[in-house]
C-alpha cells in the first residue's frame, strides 16, 4: 500500500487582506486562515490515489499552534495521520529553512509520495516544494495538472505557459499542485466528527525533528527581509462620467494625444 | 562578516525551448548588466541545452560579455536534475556573485533546486534588483501578501545571491548587431540517477506568437463582461488597435477566457504602451500585473472600482455601449489617416 506525505499550510486569505487606506499597512484583523489552495488540491490529489489503490495519507504542517485547525481540516477530509511540526526555534525561517526543517521531519515518515501546493498564497514563492525535494534527495515534478499512478511510478501532466510535458517519474518523489488539478472535497460530519474526536494531530517540537540547528529558523535561513513597506500607489487620473457616444469620444481622443493611434 | 571576494561576476541562466531564448532571458541580461557595471564586473549568460551554441552570438547583440555554454544531449528538453546539475557545476567553478533566473515555470523549479544543492539564499518573483552603495550587496525586492506589501530581501551570509525575475518587469538592452560575447564550453558529466525522470511527451497547447506579455496593446476584460460572447466585442477592439485580448482572473475562472491571456499576480505581469481594463473592477492581484503599463484606461460600471486609482483615463459606463463606439471611432480616426 502506498503511503504519502501531504505538506499543507495555514494561510490568511490573502482576497481578504486590505490596505488602510489612511496608513497604508495591512489591516490582518478579522481575516479568515485558510488552508493554502494549492495544498487543499495536493491533498485531494492524495486522497483519490487513496480511494483507488489505498493508501495511508499523512498531513504535515509547519507553523503555530493554530495550525492545527488545517491538520483537522486535512483529516476531517480523510486523511489518516496529521504531524504539526512547531516550535519557537523554527521561526522566521526563509524558504531555505523552511524546507529543510520540513524535509527533516518528513523524513520521519515512510512516504512514496510528496505532495506540496506549487506555491502558498501568503508568500508566493513556489521554492518550499523543490526544495524539500533537494533536501530529500528525490525528484521533484512541479505544475501538476493530472497525475495517474502506473506501476511504481507517477505520470504526471507538467504546466508551462505554453505547453505540457508528460513525464513519467519513479516514486518516491515530489508532486508539487496546482488548483487546477482537482476540485477538493468537502469535510463530511463523520470526517468533521472523528477528527475533533478519533484522530490525533502529534505535534512535533524541536528535539522531534531531526535536522541541524544551523539550518532552522531565522539562524538557519540564507536570506533577510531588509524591510518591507506597503506598495506605492501611482497617482490617480482622470475619471469622467459622461453619456457613452461621449466617453468613446473622449478615450480616442486621449488615445490620439498620446499617439496610440 | 564572511569574504565573499573569490565571488564575482553576473549570471544569467538563459532559457531556451526548442531553440528559442525566452525574451526574459534577455531582459535579465539588461538588468543584470547595469548591476555588473555598478560591481565593476561582467555580466555571463549561462547557456544550457543541446546544440544551441548558435544562440551566443543573440546574447552577445544583447549586451553578455560571456556565454557560458553547457551543451549536452541531456540538457534537450528541460528536466529538473539535468538543469539543476548543470548551474550547479557552473556555480560551483565560476563562482559568481549574482545569478538571476526568470520567474517562469522553468526558472521557478529549477532555482529552488539549485539554491538548497548549492546551499544559498533564493528570493522569489523579484520586480526590483538594485546594489546597495555601502556594502555592494544586492537588494532584491518583491511583492509579498497577494501584492499587498512589498519587501527588500537580502542575503548576506552566503554566495551567489540569487533570485528569480518576473518576465515584463526588466527593460532589454538595445540589441547591437554584431556585438559577440566570448564563448565559453564548460563541460559536464551527466549520470543519470533515480532524480532523472522521464519525458513521454510534450504537447503544445498555445500560439506563442500570442503571448499577451510581448503586446504593445491588450484590451483585458473582467467579470463585468458578463459572458464568454462579450469577448468578441472586446478582440474587435483589440483588432482595430492592434492588439491583442487579455482577461481578468475573474473572467478566466468563469470559462470565458483561457488561462493563457490572464494577467495578474497568478497570471502573466505585462507592460504594454497601452492597457484598456473593461468591466474589470482592479482586485489588488490583478494591479500587480498590469500597473507598469504606460498607458492604462478603465472602462467601469462603478465609480468607486479601485482600477480607476491606477488608470490615466477612467470613464463610467456602460461597457456595451461605449466599447463598440470606441471601436468604430478608431477604424474611423485610422482609415481617414
Amino acid at each position: 500500500m502506498l503511503n504519502i506525505v501531504v505538506c499543507i499550510k495555514q494561510v490568511p486569505d490573502t482576497n481578504e487582506v486590505r490596505l488602510d487606506p489612511k496608513t497604508g499597512t495591512l489591516i490582518r484583523e478579522g481575516v479568515p486562515s485558510i488552508m493554502n489552495p494549492d495544498d487543499k488540491a495536493g491533498l485531494e490529489a492524495a486522497l483519490r490515489i487513496k480511494d483507488e489503490f489505498g493508501a495511508t495519507v499523512r498531513a504535515v504542517s509547519m507553523g503555530p499552534a493554530q495550525a492545527d485547525a488545517v491538520l483537522r481540516e486535512a483529516l476531517a477530509m480523510g486523511a489518516d495521520e496529521a504531524y504539526l511540526v512547531s516550535d519557537r526555534a523554527f521561526g522566521g525561517a526563509d524558504t531555505w529553512a523552511t524546507s529543510s526543517t520540513i524535509a527533516a521531519a518528513v523524513s520521519k515518515l515512510p512516504y512514496d509520495i510528496v505532495f506540496t501546493g506549487r506555491q502558498a498564497i501568503d508568500g508566493d514563492t513556489a521554492q518550499v516544494g523543490p526544495q524539500m525535494a533537494e533536501h530529500l534527495g528525490i525528484p521533484n515534478v512541479s505544475y501538476a495538472e493530472e497525475i495517474r499512478v502506473v506501476g511504481d511510478s507517477l505520470i504526471v501532466k507538467r504546466q508551462f505557459e505554453n505547453s505540457y510535458q508528460v513525464v513519467r517519474v519513479k516514486m518516491p518523489c515530489l508532486v508539487t499542485a496546482l488548483t487546477e488539478l482537482n476540485r477538493p472535497r468537502y469535510m463530511t460530519p463523520g470526517g468533521i466528527f472523528s477528527a475533533y474526536r478519533e484522530k490525533q494531530v502529534t505535534v512535533w517540537t524541536r528535539p522531534d525533528v531531526p535536522v541541524d540547528d544551523s539550518n532552522i529558523g531565522l539562524k538557519g535561513s540564507p536570506t533577510r527581509v531588509k524591510e518591507s513597506f506597503p506598495k506605492a500607489v501611482k497617482g490617480k487620473g482622470e475619471v469622467v462620467t459622461l453619456d457613452a457616444e461621449a466617453e468613446a469620444d473622449y478615450i480616442a481622443e486621449k488615445l490620439r494625444e498620446r499617439f496610440v493611434i | 562578516m564572511k569574504s565573499f571576494s573569490e565571488y564575482k561576476g553576473v549570471y544569467v541562466f538563459v532559457q531556451q525551448v526548442d531553440g528559442v531564448i525566452a525574451p526574459v532571458s534577455f531582459e535579465l541580461i539588461g538588468k543584470g548588466r547595469e548591476l555588473a557595471k555598478q560591481l565593476n564586473t561582467s555580466i555571463c549568460a549561462v547557456l544550457c541545452g543541446h546544440n544551441v551554441a548558435g544562440l551566443a552570438d543573440e546574447l552577445g547583440e544583447y549586451g553578455a560579455d560571456t556565454v557560458v555554454l553547457i551543451d549536452d544531449p541531456a540538457l534537450e528538453t528541460y528536466m529538473t536534475e539535468p538543469y539543476t546539475h548543470a548551474m550547479h557545476s557552473a556555480i560551483e567553478f565560476f563562482k559568481p556573485e549574482i545569478v538571476l533566473y526568470g520567474a517562469t515555470t522553468i526558472g521557478r523549479d529549477l532555482a529552488p533546486r539549485v539554491s538548497a544543492r548549492v546551499h544559498t539564499g533564493l528570493t522569489a518573483d523579484c520586480t526590483k534588483l538594485e546594489i546597495e552603495q555601502e556594502t555592494g550587496r544586492l537588494l532584491m525586492t518583491r511583492p509579498a501578501f497577494g501584492g499587498n506589501l512589498m519587501a527588500t530581501i537580502v542575503c548576506p551570509e552566503f554566495r551567489p545571491q540569487m533570485a528569480t525575475v518576473r518576465p515584463g518587469v526588466m527593460q532589454k538592452a538595445e540589441r547591437e548587431e554584431g556585438r559577440r560575447a566570448r564563448v565559453v564550453p564548460f563541460g559536464v558529466k551527466f549520470e543519470r540517477n533515480d532524480r532523472y525522470i522521464e519525458v513521454l511527451d510534450v504537447i503544445k497547447k498555445f500560439n506563442e506568437s500570442e503571448d499577451i506579455s510581448e503586446a504593445d496593446i491588450l484590451v483585458a476584460g473582467g467579470r463585468g463582461m458578463g459572458s464568454k460572447e462579450n469577448f468578441d466585442m472586446l478582440r474587435e477592439l483589440a483588432d482595430a488597435l492592434g492588439g491583442r485580448v487579455a482577461a481578468s482572473r475573474a473572467a478566466v475562472d468563469a470559462g470565458w477566457a483561457d488561462k493563457e491571456i490572464q494577467v495578474g499576480q497568478t497570471g502573466k505581469t505585462v507592460r504594454p504602451k497601452l492597457y484598456i481594463a473593461v468591466g474589470i473592477s482592479g482586485a489588488i492581484q490583478h494591479i500587480a500585473g498590469m500597473e507598469e503599463s504606460d498607458i492604462i484606461v478603465a472602462v467601469n460600471r462603478d465609480e468607486t472600482a479601485p482600477i480607476f486609482n491606477v488608470a490615466d483615463y477612467g470613464v463610467v459606463g456602460d461597457l456595451n455601449k461605449v466599447i463598440p463606439m470606441l471601436t468604430k471611432k478608431i477604424i474611423a480616426m485610422k482609415e481617414s489617416k
